[in-house]
């Protein structure tokens, strides 16, 4: 490896992790924090662990982590959205505990706050397109209509979280978590993009 | 005669007001029936507790949750009226017994109850109140803090007969 090559490595990586690091430090220091139960305080780290694999997802899946392209970036996209899941899972349960009817209403869509909306829908988004990905082989779908899908899908995650996580007073800290939002948008729009001109150029 | 209707533009704009008050007249009837009641809001009755007590204050205070009850229709101030308040504080959650409270309405229908600093729980720092008492329909509110700063928070009740 170059070491110019070996720069634009620890760059790449030292923004990756500057963008995840810092949101959930500044989170860690709210003052709110100090007025939460701890079921209530898992459930907003849930969200932000949550909101940090969705800017990994879009970079392994491109292979676009030095260290991590190809198949070895697909493997952890992979177990990456198992983990996402989970984390979404936890994001709610325990939410649930901390308040049941306010978890309730925005499951129903019927909760007053409207970013409630905006994360039910990623919700649904994540399981659909976590779902797609365990039944690839299974499902009688062309590959070209399975990536339309499971991309589909992960636009819908990407604007639903961002729209969510941008309209909550919480333990995030404004800027940090404009940034988190930011990148993980443009992450994702640049790689499907790129995947369409891939796919084009291939045919 | 001549000096009340002097000019053509007189008359146009004399006729245009008889004209559009007699429009509004025809079109905004509800103005006579007077005060509509308060409807609940979405969520408004989550984590509710019923049968809060009346308390001096809740909690510690530094916080004051107002505003005023009247019946609808006359819009007439009520006096001695149950209003229950709840909130996530610096001192519990909505779920906590100790975070409820309730006060009554004094001559003038206007209600204060001192409790903990509201912060943001859920997404937005909020409040919520209940009237729910026998003599008039059950009514709760959710209001909004604009700013989790503020150490102020007023609800309006309009209360439809039971």
């Amino acid at each position: 490896m170059k070491g110019s090559s070996r720069a634009h490595a620890a760059l790449i990586w030292a923004v990756v992790v500057t963008a995840i690091a810092v949101p959930i430090a500044a989170a860690a220091m709210s003052p709110l924090l100090q007025w939460r139960g701890a079921v209530y305080i898992a459930a907003g780290f849930a969200g932000i662990v949550a909101m940090a694999l969705l800017l990994l997802q879009p970079l392994l899946v491109a292979g676009a982590l030095p260290g991590l392209s190809g198949r070895s970036g697909r493997l952890v996209h992979r177990w990456a959205g198992g983990l996402l899941v989970v984390t979404v899972v936890v994001h709610v349960a325990a939410l649930w505990v901390t308040s049941p009817p306010d978890v309730i209403d925005a499951l129903l869509f019927a909760s007053p706050t409207p970013f409630s909306f905006w994360g039910v829908v990623a919700m649904w988004a994540v399981f659909a397109s976590a779902l797609l990905a365990a039944l690839r082989w299974r499902l009688p779908l062309r590959p070209q209509t399975w990536r339309l899908a499971h991309t589909g899908l992960a636009a819908v995650i990407v604007v639903g979280s961002v729209v969510h996580a941008m309209l909550i007073e919480g333990t995030m800290e404004t800027i940090s978590k404009f940034v988190l939002c930011a990148l993980v948008t443009v992450a994702t729009l640049k790689v499907i993009v790129g995947l369409n001109i891939r796919i084009r150029r291939s045919r | 005669m001549t000096d009340i209707i002097t000019t053509r533009r007189t008359l146009l704009a004399a006729t245009g007001a008889i004209v559009s008050t007699g429009i509004a007249g025809l079109i905004l009837p509800a103005q006579a029936k007077g005060v509509a009641a308060t409807p609940s809001m979405r969520g408004g009755a989550n984590n509710y507790l019923s049968g809060a007590p009346i308390v001096e204050r809740i909690g510690g205070g530094g916080f004051w949750m107002t505003g005023t009850v009247r019946r609808a229709g006359d819009g007439a101030p009520l006096q001695g009226q149950r209003i229950q308040v709840w909130a996530h504080t610096t001192e519990g959650d909505e779920r906590d017994a100790r975070s409820h409270g309730a006060t009554l309405t004094d001559a003038n229908g206007e209600f204060r109850l001192e409790m903990p600093q509201i912060v943001p729980a859920f997404g937005q720092a909020h409040a919520h109140l209940a009237y729910d008492s026998d003599e008039f329909e059950t009514v709760f509110l959710r209001p909004v803090m604009a700013s989790a700063s503020e150490t102020r928070l007023s609800a309006d009740f309009v209360l439809q007969p039971a």
